[in-house]
């Protein structure tokens, strides 16, 4: 994976809650093994509206989306990440993410930041004031924000997840240090309860 | 000290905690689908890692699987390519294909419990949102993304942070044409899409505990649809009897002792969780969903709402953009309305009995004129079992298409959808815009409610059918 350890560029207001993956990667367009990633993003606003944030010309050359509550809401569909990363973006400052899109966030390199109430509406209204003109920088080793308008801004995130992130860790490399107690939990289960350590007909 | 379910599951499946924190859970059974396995396969082969457990994993063809009779590969030109990489990818990794003309092929989350490969107590993993719908079996499951889906194949453990407890209570008792998917959608009407979010919901109270297995699933299979992380019932005696004696559930003396330790498996008394809801059941009548989420929900007799009524502006501007996109105006009822397409099916609503209480309400009628309607069986068993009990005809005779399975329009990653600006009534899990085909309008309700709306062309109250 693609470590993270910072990323500058211009900061793309995209201010609704509960965004969901049908928005992000629509089906249509995953009507092949290897779609247009890059289209794909966003692509039906794109296509259908004029006024969508991504079609303004100031924000032609995305690095950071900024949104509301619960964003990536909806399918799994990890093309919802994908698509974000071909256009760029590596940041995604929200005020909260939906579990599983978190989730293939971190598997891919994209940083999922979440700020509180008066972080995010401080944020939100300078990324709106720069509108485009000016990029950010979203620093994962200091944990901070800054650009045009204001002071840095900090966010918490988990450790875990931060070192991962940083050393761009393998995440199954990772898991199979475990090997040895992964073969000892399958002996152990075989032993006591047999039928989940087989699935065959009977 | 006292337990809940889910950590009890949780703590027999820990194998370890890595450095990261994050806590290794084995996966008992991990079930695949060909939108998004192919691009897992290609990436493990390319860092030369097996798949460790091929005999604990299972592939279907599901998601972009043409339903007309007679199809093949090519039914549906897009999903051809798809098909074939799952097929060769699982054969490559020797994982066993439900594939096209398998007389088990269907939707996952439908066909792993019917075959009995998912058992109480067990944690399952699908690299789609639904996968919490066995959780009508009280197994634990996780949806999850195609990077991790490589994971589990590589480890056969999902790394996860533990996530908080829910516990739902519903109690009292469901009126008649009341269902489980009425029940979900009020839920997630109550505590919004992203109420569970971070948690794992255990159904209890005595209208969960009512429940046949088949609604207990369609109730798990909408905890996506509210944030949750998983969702799931207590196993009881209705869930044994109905996992005895399925293909691959535990025969003999097994099953006599899996059956000991099944009935270990529910929350003590005392204890807790971070969060407790309650809903009274009792007068819940049909619901649908007016806008473009799930949590934008009637009852079949309600009036949609006014955003005025709303302070909270995001909420507001929500509503505004929902009730522009569905051609609606506050105040207005949704019975009635005209209706254009109807579909019956999905991991959420397309299991026999669903098609059984669909037959009742079609049962001697016909779809009323230029509404196309359609019936897609959860798995080609359910499809069998249903035309061995007469049902097609029943569907057939009335004037609706009735398909080979699949997840068909549920997202339309077959080609299966309505044309702009088509009002669809649905059984489905998720009314997003454009999601049944671009500019369509999408009610959520159950399959008693959709047949109803197809028969009367209509919106439909199915208590109020035959009665006019």
């Amino acid at each position: 994976m693609q470590p993270f350890r910072s990323h500058t560029g211009v900061a793309v207001p995209l201010l609704k809650d509960d965004i969901n993956t049908d928005q992000v990667a629509p089906v249509q367009a995953m009507r092949d093994l290897k779609p247009d990633y890059k289209k794909l993003l966003f692509m039906r606003a794109r296509a259908e509206d004029p006024d969508f944030v991504l079609n303004q010309p100031q924000f032609g050359n995305p690095g950071i989306l900024v949104t509301g509550q619960n964003f990536g809401a909806g399918s799994s569909r990890e093309a919802a990440v994908w698509g974000m990363l071909a256009n760029n973006i590596r940041v995604i400052v929200a005020r909260s993410f939906a579990d599983i899109y978190r989730e293939n966030c971190l598997q891919n390199g994209l940083l999922p930041v979440v700020l509180g109430a008066p972080d995010a509406d401080a944020f939100i209204a300078r990324v709106v004031a720069a509108n485009g003109s000016a990029p950010f920088t979203v620093d994962l080793e200091t944990q901070t924000i800054n650009g045009p308008g204001g002071p840095d801004i900090a966010f918490d995130f988990p450790a875990a997840d931060r070192m991962r992130l940083l050393e761009g860790l393998d995440d199954i490399g990772m898991t199979l240090k475990h090997t040895d107690e992964i073969v000892s939990w399958e002996k152990r289960m075989a032993a006591n309860q047999p039928w989940l350590q087989t699935a065959s007909r009977s | 000290m006292p337990e809940t379910l889910f950590e009890k599951i949780w703590d027999a499946h820990l194998v370890a905690q890595r450095a990261d924190g994050r806590e290794l859970i084995y996966i008992d059974r991990h079930v695949l689908h060909e939108l998004h396995a192919p691009h897992a396969f290609e990436t493990l082969e390319k860092q030369h890692r097996p798949v460790r457990r091929p005999d604990l994993t299972f592939s279907m063809q599901d998601h972009t699987v043409a339903t007309m009779p007679g199809r093949d590969d090519h039914t549906n030109p897009s999903g051809a390519a798809f098909v074939k990489a799952m097929r060769e990818g699982s054969r490559r990794n020797g994982i066993k294909v439900f594939d096209l003309g398998d007389p088990e092929q269907g939707i996952s989350h439908v066909v792993a419990p019917e075959l009995g490969m998912v058992l109480p107590g067990a944690t399952h993993a699908v690299p789609d949102s639904h996968a919490s719908t066995v959780g009508g079996l009280g197994a634990l499951a996780f949806g999850c993304g195609t990077t991790e889906l490589g994971h589990i194949l590589a480890t056969q453990v999902i790394a996860i942070k533990r996530p908080k407890k829910m516990l739902i209570r519903l109690e009292g008792r469901l009126a008649p044409h009341v269902t489980a998917k009425d029940v979900a959608l009020r839920i997630i009407a109550d505590i919004g899409l992203s109420g569970a979010r971070g948690h794992v919901v255990e159904y209890a109270g005595n209208a969960a505990r009512a429940m046949p297995i088949e609604q207990r699933m369609t109730l798990c299979n909408l905890n996506v649809e509210m944030g949750g992380r998983s969702g799931f019932v207590a196993p009881d005696d209705a869930a044994f009897q109905w996992i005895a004696g399925r293909p691959y559930a535990p025969k003999g003396a097994m099953w006599d002792c899996a059956l000991a330790l099944w009935r270990t498996l529910k929350t003590d008394d005392g204890a807790e969780f971070d969060r407790e809801i309650v809903l009274n059941c009792t007068g819940l009548e049909p619901q649908i969903t007016w806008g473009t989420d799930p949590s934008q929900v009637l009852g079949i007799s309600g009036r949609v709402p006014d955003p005025r009524g709303t302070s909270d502006q995001s909420k507001r501007a929500a509503m505004e953009s929902a009730l522009s996109y569905m051609g609606l105006q506050p105040g207005m009822g949704l019975a009635g309305l005209p209706v254009n397409r109807v579909f019956i099916g999905s991991c959420t609503n397309a299991r026999l009995p669903d098609l059984q209480t669909a037959a009742d309400v079609v049962r001697g009628r016909r779809v009323a004129e230029g509404v196309v309607a359609m019936v897609v069986p959860g798995s080609s068993t359910v499809k069998r079992e249903a035309e061995a009990a007469g049902l097609d005809r029943v569907f057939r005779d009335a004037g609706f298409f009735w398909g080979e399975s699949g997840c068909s329009m549920c997202a339309g990653g077959n080609g299966d959808r309505g044309e702009p600006g088509e009002r669809i009534v649905s059984t489905t899990n998720r009314n997003f815009e454009n999601r049944q085909g671009p500019k369509t309008r999408t009610h959520l309700v159950s399959p008693a409610t959709a047949a109803a709306s197809a028969i009367a062309g209509r919106i439909a109250d199915v208590r109020q059918l035959g009665k006019a």
